[in-house]
């Protein structure tokens, strides 16, 4: 139970710091920032893997899912940051 | 590498996070905060990697290769003007991701993602509903941008009724879930009843809204990831799905004023498609 609680507060601090950390945002910024942080979300890959590599021999369904949440986290994550990248690329070269 | 030592690893990536959000909000930051995040993010895989509880990488690297080739073909493939789309179609496999990890975590019997207890099955149930509406959610804003869907708002009669119901069965297998009482069965009908409302919920929304509902959608799949946290118990887990969770629904706020809109709207997928004609999608 305790371990619950600490891990209640650490959800709630981060909330209440992701809601002070996004003030004024340039307009030209909001799909960038979008962009950034849906990558960010794809750090349920480290779920992921932690179920691909289970090696749960009970069912091969656990490493199945696993590795089917690997490859779209992975998709997630890789071309999120790319995406991203190449927005803040153009952005830079016009100015 | 024990667990302590991979518990401060997440720390430090959580951080890299935080700072990465923060630099992404400045124009001249903002390369930099999203090379931060990628970062954190390589952080946080290596150290999973390390991770004692992993006895097999045969499936993750299969999976990790599919999704790198995808991911890269899709980020450098794509044209400058069809970003938006393609954030969400990201977004979308970010959300089905929660869902698989959720759905392995229901069927593991033991082992580091094995869920557990009340808790345990409340967050698969909510991480299996919050994952599959980001899913289908965003696969349909795709479908809008890219035009292979009728951009126009699309519905039936009472479709609003339909989605608050649809949403009180879902929250009542949940429950079920929670109590102990449901088995592969119920969770088949809540991955199903959460693919529908994702589309229901979407399909609604005109296509000149759809930035705002890709901003809102990327806020559920933080907020996916972070009750798959719960699930497995992994703090870096739920710091960072809380954090893009919120973040993203001030983000949304913001682009919603931007483009004169209301929150409330949009959450509840009822944007009127009056004056939807004088906004630009960024």
């Amino acid at each position: 139970m305790d371990i619950l609680i600490m891990q209640i507060s650490l959800f709630v601090l981060a909330v209440i710091l992701g809601i002070e950390l996004i003030t004024k945002v340039p307009a030209t910024l909001h799909t960038p920032l979008m962009s950034g942080s849906n990558a960010i979300s794809g750090i349920t890959l480290v779920g992921a893997l932690l179920a691909a590599g289970s090696g749960d021999a009970n069912s091969l369904w656990v490493s199945t899912l696993g590795m089917v949440a690997v490859a779209l986290a992975t998709i997630n994550v890789v071309g999120g940051f790319l995406v991203t990248n190449r927005m803040l690329q153009m952005f830079s070269r016009r100015r | 590498m024990s667990l302590s030592f991979v518990n401060l690893f997440y720390l430090l990536s959580a951080v890299l996070f935080i700072g990465g959000i923060k630099s992404l909000t400045h124009p001249r930051t903002a390369v930099r905060g999203n090379l931060m995040a990628a970062v954190g993010m390589l952080v946080a895989v290596v150290v999973t990697l390390l991770d004692q509880s992993i006895l097999s990488y045969a499936w993750i690297l299969a999976g990790a290769l599919i999704g790198s080739v995808v991911g890269v073909l899709m980020a450098t493939r794509i044209q400058m003007t069809a970003m938006p789309q393609m954030v969400a179609l990201l977004n979308g496999f970010g959300g089905g991701a929660s869902l698989a990890v959720a759905v392995a975590s229901f069927l593991a019997i033991n082992g580091p993602v094995a869920a557990s207890g009340v808790i345990g099955m409340l967050a698969v149930g909510l991480t299996v509903l919050i994952g599959a509406i980001t899913l289908t959610g965003s696969a349909v804003a795709f479908g809008k941008l890219q035009e292979l869907l009728p951009g126009r708002a699309i519905g039936f009669k009472g479709i609003t009724l339909f989605n608050g119901v649809m949403m009180v069965v879902a929250l009542s297998i949940i429950a079920a879930l929670t109590a102990g009482q449901g088995g592969t069965g119920l969770l088949l009908l809540l991955i199903t009843i959460a693919l529908v409302l994702g589309v229901t919920l979407v399909i609604p929304i005109g296509g000149a809204d759809m930035p705002v509902v890709i901003a809102l959608l990327n806020s559920y799949s933080g907020i996916a990831a972070a009750a798959a946290g719960f699930i497995m118990g992994n703090t870096v887990l739920i710091v960072s799905g809380a954090l893009v969770g919120a973040s993203g629904i001030i983000l949304t706020r913001i682009m919603c004023v931007a483009m004169n809109r209301s929150l409330t709207g949009v959450l509840f997928g009822s944007i009127s498609e009056e004056g939807g004609e004088q906004m630009d999608a960024d």
